[in-house]
Formats: C-alpha cells, structure tokens, sequence
C-alpha cells in the first residue's frame, strides 16, 4: 500500500540528450536513471551502491527535486511529486533535504556560519530575531559545532565540520527524508566515522529517513538497513543489509562485495575471490538483454536477449538476473551470524 | 635477511609559506628491502605524499628537503644534480600517481608518451620501443594493445588510464616503483584488478613497491610492512599482521577502529574526536595529545621519540615506555 511508505517511486526514468551534429540532427538520448522501482519506509535507512556512471546520484537529484524525470512517478506521503507545481511543490521540498559530497564547493564561501543555516528557516520560515538565533544555536549543537563559530567563514573549517555546517542546513527544516549523496567519500577515515556516527544519532533522535548514496561499500552497508545495488541506471539486486552481505542472487552484487579490500591481512585470499573481468560499459550505448551480460561471468544465451525482471526471488530480496545464484559468495558467513543472533559473539 | 633497496635517514622537508615554515616531514626514517611491499599510511596532511616525492625529489620551492638522507642501494641521492637525478627517474625509480589523467599528457598518443621514456632510458630505437610497449600494454591486461598504443588518453576508461600509467612505470624494469593512492580514483571493481596486477607483476619482476594509501583495506592485502605517519612524522612501524592485531599507538587503533568493518555484520564505530593539528602550530609535545584517550601528563610536556619496543615494532608514544601496554585491554575511543 502506497499510504504505509514514506517514499515510493515506480518507473522513474531520467533520459539526458546526447544528441551531436549541426543543430544536434543525430539525435541520442542516454538514460541515466532506466526504470527504478523501490520504495522507502519512515525511519529506515536505504543504501544505494554502485560504481560511476550507474545513476546513482541521479536518482538522488530526481527524488530531491533537483531534477525533473522523463517518467515515472515519485510518491512521497501519498502525493505525487511530479505532479505538483509552484508554491505546493515548494512547500513540500521542506521535506526533502539534501547532504552534498563536496563540503567546500557545495557552501557559499561568502557567507557565514550562522547564515549558511539559518537560510533555509528564513526562506521557509517567518521566526523572530530571537527565535532564529535560538533555533541556529539549538542546530549548532544537535551536530556538535561549538557555538562561538557563528561568525566564520567556510573556508576556516576543516572537510569534517563543513560537513557539519551542511548536516545542520538539510536537518534545520525538521525534514522527513534526507537525501546524503556520498556524504563521507571525501572525508579522511577518521573525520568519516564521527559523521556517520552524527547521522546515526540524529535518525534517531529527530526520526529521520535516510537514503544513503555511496561508492564505499563500507560506509553504505554502516548505515543502511536496506541496500540496493545499481549498475548503468538499473536496480539489479535490493534487499536487507544482512542477506545482502550474506547470500548475493546477483552476480554483479557478488563481484562488487569481493573487490572490497578487506582491512583484515590474514584474510588476504585474492585468489579465490569473483573478481569481475572488464570495464562498465558507457551507459549511452548499454548492452543488449540484461546489460550485466557482458561482465557475468554466468551469462548465457538468453542473458543478452531478454532483459531479466525485477522481481522477488526470495522473500524480501528483489534482484533482476535469469540465474539468481543460490549460492553466491558474500562477505559475511552465514554462520558466524547465527551465533551473534544468539549472543555469543557478544 | 633481505637486502636493503631504500634507505631514508632523518628525513625533514619542509615547505616555507608566508605564514611560517609547515614541517611536512619532519624526520622521517624509513627502509624498504628488496621485493617488499612497504605501505604508507595516514590522513590528509601526514606527509605520506611529500614523503614520496621527496625520494623522487620532485619537491619545488618553497619546500625543500633540510636534512637527511635518501639512500638509494647504497648511495644518498639527495646532492645528486638533476641530470644524474633525471637518469635515475623512471629507470630505477618509477611512480604512479592518483590521476591517471593528469599524469598523462592529453595532446600525444599513449604509445608516443610510452616509448619517449624507454628510448630514452634504454637506447632503443622506435621499432624496439614500439614492440616493448605493446608488449607491456598487453602484460597489464589491456586488450588490442596494438590499437590503445595510437590513442589518446581521453579515450581510455579511468582504469585503463591507470593500466597504462603502470605499464609505462613498470617498462623499464624499475627497482622501486612508488604508488601514490594508485586505485583511490578507481572504481571498486576496478581497484580490485588494479591492486592483482600490482601484486602479480611485483612477484614476476621482483620490484619493490612504495605504497601511499589511506585505505587500511588496500593495506591489508597489498603491504608486507606498514608505517602509519601522523602529522609529518611515524607514530608505528611494524609489519602488516602485528599491525592489524596487535597496534600499539593510540592512532593506530582509533583508525582501525573507525574504519567500517566490511566483513562482520555487526559494526560498532568508535570515531577519533577533533581533527589533524595544524601543521604551523603543532603541540610542544605529542602532536597526537588532543584526540589521544591515553593522554597523560608526560604527552603535554615532552615530544615522544620512536623506539623499538618489541623486536621489529616500532611506536612514537609515551604510554609504552615503562611497560608495553596491550590497547585491547584498556579503555578504547569514546
């Protein structure tokens, strides 16, 4: 039922023209984003993973309203966004934040501290003086910026607290959804867990949604409760974190989470790991029938023919492929989660 | 024992801004042995990198190396001119960078920028120039070499860029390639079949391997031993198993700590508080202090020195000077 998630999209397709020649006669279209259904339940963290040039963030641009799809509808809190216009669409965009990768060049570096976040509350909020610096300070401190910075500049901050500035600006509006597109990937491993730890905290103490872009498997599979695995503008596998890691029906799934280097030495075993052979290939001329085929290393006949369906293979567990593996080869034994569920690994 | 290949004493080098001088590394002594894969590890701003290009002296004004000794099989490179310093480059010493498509010249063919270096560092002709490219296009797994030897750059994927960065690295039979971040640019997939063909042509060709990362992942399955830097100077040095079980800096362990355990479904992530120093400003003492949980007394007013306090393991930290202490057991990162 449409009612119970907080987001749902069906069909979302976004087409960019390509076209070349003199007054663009030979006329091409690239689909970054080629039919995605999925849907988002309040409170809930959704992973996308994928390499570049899987649509990933695209997809993120499309629900923040960054971009308008070709087709297909984005349904959040029963209405139809593509639909709405004007004042509507602008009051319900409240809703939706944005975290952004780049913390330098997504800042005004000529703003300061203090304007940069109470922007988006002077935008879409009428509060008084005194309430906007309440409100500013109360913000400083839900993501850990000391308040005597309130008169700096961007550029006096490091990666981590630019970061932080951009977290308090998404969460000021008390949104429902925020949209964090590779939030950490250009933050040092240190700086990178304190955010994710502060967007942990704060999912929970102010009920957020998240859907979580990343590249880094590693961050993505933290802070995810669902992950869905993209390649050239398709969902190919979507499903919990926990079979996800475990048991991949995807092939491309079982590639991607065996070239994760794993930050233990004594499980260094390249050797029996499902490397995957070549290149991505370019989204403007995808492959015929499943456009895995050309990577699989499973692929038969039918694979560069019939494009597979998304569909439930296992309960809860949505892959597009005609041989779903039934033993594909995670990262996480499925044992060794059985006796953490009972404990004993506690 | 294995032979030494590289040997860096007392390395400083330091960079003069108008703001003061930043000590980018400051007295760093490092060796890398014959064959071996050496890591290096640390943050933005730990000096890994101008470590790097300091062995390839590629370091401009206003830095420059002050002190030390950069023992190249025996021989301090260092007072070298830079004509001896060019022949040495690319012949003994190769490097890859982070950007394959900034380290390639976009107006020449790949083949072009290939064979300039191995006619100049070999004598050969252009027909045998030709032949060794394609040949180490081909060893680098890139398929119809003959046909990516006449394009240019910007027609090639980010990986195969890299490819061919480490073909034409790996073309003169260099003793010691230096790996600056070689797959952070990459995608995952890609990365992976980066770092086997790293693994498999330094087993083939007996190379030694200078690695600079910052992804303890990468570091697990590429290093024999790793030296994690802080602030422009070594905090540990040991091989790659001890490191990973047994750290014994407090930066060691918050990184591991802080680093996503991919493999384990249960994930708790500890963070380090605050962030890198500034390098105009370090502390009197340990330049760790602010962000360390073990902080005593001592940390604030004496600046630790590197010693061996286990055999092969070496760590920068007060807290192990009267009795090595195991940081499993003692209270971890908030």
């Amino acid at each position: 039922m449409t009612q119970n998630h907080l987001l749902e999209v069906k069909g979302l397709k976004k087409a960019f023209d390509v076209s070349e020649g003199f007054f663009k006669r030979k006329k091409q279209f690239l689909y970054a984003v080629d039919g995605l259904d999925f849907f988002v339940d309040k409170g809930e963290t959704l992973g996308i993973v994928g390499e570049s040039g899987c649509g990933k963030s695209t997809t993120g641009n499309l629900i923040g309203q960054l971009l308008e799809p070709t087709e297909g509808e984005i349904i959040f809190q029963g209405e139809d966004l593509t639909k709405l216009k004007g004042e509507t669409l602008r009051k319900k965009r409240a809703e939706i934040q944005m975290v952004f990768q780049d913390p330098f060049s997504s800042l005004n570096p000529r703003m300061r501290v203090f304007d940069l976040i109470a922007e988006p509350l002077r935008t879409h909020q009428s509060l008084s003086k005194q309430e906007l610096n309440d409100r500013v300070h109360e913000l400083m401190d839900l993501v850990g910026l000391n308040r005597s910075y309130t008169n700096r500049f961007p550029h006096e901050f490091s990666g981590g607290q630019r970061q932080r500035i951009g977290i308090a600006r998404a969460i000021s509006l008390n949104p429902k959804l925020i949209i964090c597109d590779e939030p950490v990937s250009a933050l040092d491993v240190s700086i990178q867990s304190q955010i994710l730890n502060l967007l942990a905290k704060l999912q929970k103490e102010l009920n957020l949604t998240f859907i979580f872009i990343g590249h880094g498997l590693p961050a993505v599979k933290h802070i995810s409760n669902r992950i869905a695995v993209m390649y050239l503008g398709k969902i190919v596998e979507l499903t919990t974190k926990e079979k996800l890691f475990q048991n991949p029906k995807h092939p491309y799934t079982e590639g991607l989470l065996s070239a994760v280097p794993i930050p233990d030495p004594m499980q260094r075993n390249v050797e029996d790991r499902k490397l995957l052979e070549g290149d991505i290939p370019s989204p403007a001329n995808p492959p015929s029938g499943c456009n895995f085929h050309t990577r699989c290393p499973y692929a038969q006949d039918i694979c560069s023919k019939v494009e597979p369906a998304f569909e439930e293979k296992e309960p809860g567990q949505y892959a597009a492929c005609h041989f779903p593996l039934n033993d594909g080869k995670g990262i996480i034994s499925p044992k060794k989660e059985m006796l953490i569920g009972n404990g004993i690994f506690h | 024992m294995s032979e030494e290949l590289l040997n860096i004493k007392n390395l400083k080098t330091y960079f003069h801004t108008e703001n003061g001088i930043v000590p980018s590394v400051d007295d760093v002594s490092i060796t890398i042995n014959k064959g071996e894969t050496l890591a290096i590890v640390g943050e933005s701003g730990s000096g890994k990198s101008v470590t790097s290009l300091s062995i390839m002296r590629l370091i401009d004004s206003p830095g420059k190396i002050e002190e030390g000794e950069i023992l190249f099989n025996g021989k301090d490179i260092v007072p070298v001119p830079m004509k001896e310093m060019r022949a040495l480059r690319g012949n003994d010493i190769a490097m890859i960078f982070q950007e394959p498509l900034t380290s390639l010249n976009p107006v020449f063919t790949i083949g072009n920028q290939m064979s300039e270096s191995i006619k100049l560092h070999q004598k050969k002709n252009k027909k045998e120039a030709k032949k060794l490219s394609i040949e180490m296009l081909q060893k680098v797994g890139i398929p119809r070499a003959d046909k990516v030897f006449d394009s240019f750059p910007h027609s090639l994927s980010g990986g195969m860029r890299q490819r061919v960065m480490i073909a034409m690295a790996l073309s003169c039979n260099p003793q010691l390639l230096i790996a600056d971040e070689p797959t952070t640019a990459l995608d995952v997939t890609i990365q992976a079949q980066i770092l086997k063909l790293m693994k498999n042509l330094v087993t083939e060709l007996n190379t030694s391997i200078l690695l600079i990362t910052h992804d303890l992942g990468v570091v697990a399955e590429m290093a024999d031993r790793v030296v994690v830097m802080y602030a422009g100077q070594v905090v540990e040095e040991t091989d790659v198993f001890t490191l990973f079980q047994d750290p014994k800096h407090p930066y060691t362990k918050g990184l591991m700590d802080s680093t996503p355990k991919i493999h384990e479904l249960k994930d708790e992530l500890s963070s380090i508080p605050g962030a890198v120093p500034s390098p105009l400003d370090y502390p009197k003492g340990c330049r760790f202090i602010d962000r360390c949980p073990f902080a005593m007394k001592k940390c604030a007013e004496e600046h630790p020195n590197l010693e061996e306090i286990l055999p092969k393991h070496s760590v920068r930290c007060w807290l192990h000077e009267e009795k090595v202490v195991d940081l499993h057991d003692t209270k971890s990162f908030a």
